[in-house]
């Protein structure tokens, strides 16, 4: 008979707790997991009712999400040569043959390099700005750094018609450099008053040792303090980058085609030859991944982030 | 290895005045104290020295070459940190290392640098583990270690030893006393123990409140404080103050407390009013012949010798005597004073009133 602990819980509160975050889990990846089986069905099972939880598996979602077809009449499907791919097949079994792809491919091509690149330039000017916040005499600085919060207290729809007549103007709608701006200058208020917080958490006295080690300002910060600061960027680099993949508003507003993002994109598939849910849920499920593979390999530095602070070592 | 001169130091931060006016001499290769209270400005002093804050006025001269306005990087001098500041992301030898990069010096030459230096240092066996997991003496022995690889002019220590154990405290200041006598480099070292100030320095500047109160070498400071502040500060227990109101006139060799006249040394300068009579517990002897007595309040038995506490007509006074002698709380007891050891101070502005006895130091500090 082990004794009481006052930390180790026991096996019947571990079981509950487990019980609890796997429900909790549960719902929360309902939807996730509705997307994901869904892009791997006919469109027939997609909308049958009640839903099927046991389905034959089919790629059409997919080959529809990254094609653009034509409807074929029987009489002119057999008149065609055996389908020379897998994909044409797919096609062919639906009653229809690829002309070509479609644009969902580059639109998810614009969500990465504006994502990716808002993300890029709003750690890259918010880890100098916080440092100098965090380190500098700077006139006014409170007000300064609330003024930057102020930005993001409105919904982003409030702004985004003058935006929009900027843009016009200087010739950056639909553009990715005009969207890459747009979501920079939204994710600098977070990025600059998350890394001020981490920088703040940085004693001093590293950069004082660098600086009589011999080393100039500008070194003893990307030598001394950004190492340190690893942490802090790799989160907020995360929360940047999921606000700028997932923006709908603005994309929907200023993006019409060279530069239009997949969230805006998404919804159109729907609209091709009837309800063709598969390929909006295979839409859904690819554009998931960039973000799950980025938090991923970021994670260690995300949970450590989220509690940085907290313990003093 | 350098001569440092300060003069006429003063840094205000805002409306406050960290360090007021303060000048004194650090001769090459000497182990120099900066003394004080916490908040005296003794650190700022050393920064101001090291270059991480800019003087609002006066005058640095590291090996003859005024500094003041310099980047620390100029001044060719070593930091050690009072929480050793070690590069987190780095290993002991990168850490160590660190330094000789920034001059562009060739790897294998680095290398032979690091060597020698943890060679010297005993932590040849730790060379390549992450700094986060070593002792605190370990990290200590880095810090040196990446201060001493450089060779500079001067070391820069801010309380170098204060976030060690007491116990091993003892061990690193005998080992970085060691360390100095070795290298004989100048080295300019920050502490609030006035132990520790004593036992390793070869001068001792005591501050307070911003300004220097004395300079000198350690046994100077003990035997003749230029201030009531000084007297109070070091020594443990410290100077005894028996406060009396009476008068000195120039060239007398008695003062009388309380009706009973006690011999002092040959006053130099005159002064009346509130006065205050000074004396080390070491130098209070208990002999009942003495006129002058008093009741014992307390005893601490320190194995060797055992510190009485004491009230007297003139205040409250601590003895250190002889184990052996045999003593009781509430016994009275007669108070006698070694005369050669006595300062006088006035009390209204704190300073040592001048005599034969501590001219020699005061006239120099």
């Amino acid at each position: 008979m082990s004794g009481f602990s006052v930390t180790e819980p026991s096996q019947r509160q571990k079981w509950i707790a487990g019980l609890l975050v796997i429900t909790y889990a549960m719902v929360t990846l309902m939807p996730l997991l509705w997307i994901i089986a869904t892009g791997f069905k006919s469109p027939e099972d997609a909308i049958s009712y009640p839903p099927k939880v046991l389905f034959e598996p089919s790629l059409e979602g997919y080959v529809n999400l990254f094609s653009s077809r034509t409807r074929i009449t029987t009489g002119m499907q057999e008149s065609l040569q055996p389908a020379e791919t897998w994909y044409e097949q797919v096609a062919r079994d639906s009653g229809t043959i690829i002309v070509g792809p479609s644009r969902y491919g580059q639109r998810f091509l614009n969500s990465v390099v504006i994502g990716f690149g808002s993300t890029f330039l709003a750690i890259v000017f918010g880890t100098m700005a916080a440092y100098a916040f965090s380190r500098f005499k700077v006139p006014i600085k409170d007000d300064l750094l609330f003024f930057i919060l102020s930005t993001r207290m409105m919904p982003p729809i409030a702004v985004a018609i003058p935006i929009f007549l900027m843009f016009r103007q200087l010739g950056l709608n639909d553009t990715q450099l005009g969207m890459i701006l747009l979501y920079t200058a939204v994710n600098l208020s977070l990025s600059v008053w998350l890394l001020k917080g981490f920088i703040d958490e940085i004693p001093f006295e590293y950069e004082e040792a660098a600086l009589i080690d011999g080393y100039t300002r500008f070194q003893a910060f990307y030598k001394v303090v950004l190492p340190q600061a690893a942490t802090g960027i790799a989160s907020t680099a995360i929360f940047c980058l999921i606000f700028a993949w997932n923006e709908y508003a603005f994309a929907v507003l200023l993006t019409s085609g060279n530069a239009q993002t997949a969230p805006p994109f998404i919804p159109t598939i729907i609209g091709v030859g009837g309800q063709d849910w598969p390929a909006v849920a295979a839409g859904a499920t690819i554009f998931l991944i960039p973000v799950m593979i980025f938090t991923i390999l970021l994670r260690k530095h995300l949970l450590r982030g989220i509690t940085f602070g907290a313990v003093r070592k | 290895m350098a001569q440092i001169i300060i003069k006429n130091l003063r840094k205000d931060f805002g409306d406050f005045t960290a360090v007021k006016a303060s000048s004194f001499t650090i001769e090459d290769g000497e182990f120099f104290m900066l003394l004080g209270p916490s908040g005296c400005g003794k650190t700022t002093t050393l920064r101001m020295i090291a270059g991480l804050e800019l003087p609002t006025s006066g005058e640095i001269f590291i090996d003859g070459e005024e500094v003041s306005q310099k980047r620390a990087s100029q001044r060719d001098i070593a930091f050690v940190f009072q929480m050793f500041a070690l590069y987190p992301h780095m290993n002991v030898r990168q850490n160590i290392s660190y330094p000789l990069k920034s001059q562009g010096m060739p790897r294998a030459q680095i290398k032979a640098k690091v060597a020698e230096v943890a060679k010297i240092l005993g932590i040849e066996d730790i060379l390549s583990k992450p700094v986060g997991g070593l002792s605190g003496g370990d990290r200590q022995r880095v810090a040196l270690g990446r201060a001493i690889v450089r060779e500079p002019k001067a070391f820069m220590m801010d309380e170098p030893l204060g976030a060690l154990d007491a116990e091993f405290r003892e061990h690193m200041s005998e080992e970085l006393r060691a360390l100095h006598d070795r290298m004989g480099a100048t080295t300019v070292y920050v502490t609030h123990d006035q132990l520790e100030a004593m036992q390793m320095g070869d001068k001792i500047v005591v501050m307070n409140h911003g300004s220097v109160e004395q300079f000198g070498v350690p046994q100077q400071i003990y035997d003749w404080p230029a201030s009531l502040f000084v007297a109070d500060f070091i020594g443990s227990p410290p100077m005894n103050f028996l406060h009396f109101n009476g008068a000195v006139g120039e060239g007398d060799s008695k003062v009388s407390l309380s009706g009973q006249v006690f011999d002092i040394p040959q006053q130099l300068q005159a002064a009346s009013g509130d006065l205050v009579f000074g004396v080390r517990p070491e130098h209070v002897s208990l002999n009942d012949a003495s006129a002058y007595k008093g009741k014992v309040l307390a005893i601490e038995y320190l194995g060797t010798t055992q510190v009485i506490t004491i009230e007297s007509a003139n205040g409250v006074l601590k003895a250190r005597v002889a184990s052996a002698d045999m003593v009781e709380v509430g016994q009275q007891v007669g108070l006698v004073f070694n005369p050669r050891t006595i300062s006088l101070f006035d009390k209204s502005t704190g300073a040592a009133l001048l005599s034969d006895a501590n001219k020699g130091v005061l006239d120099h500090g």
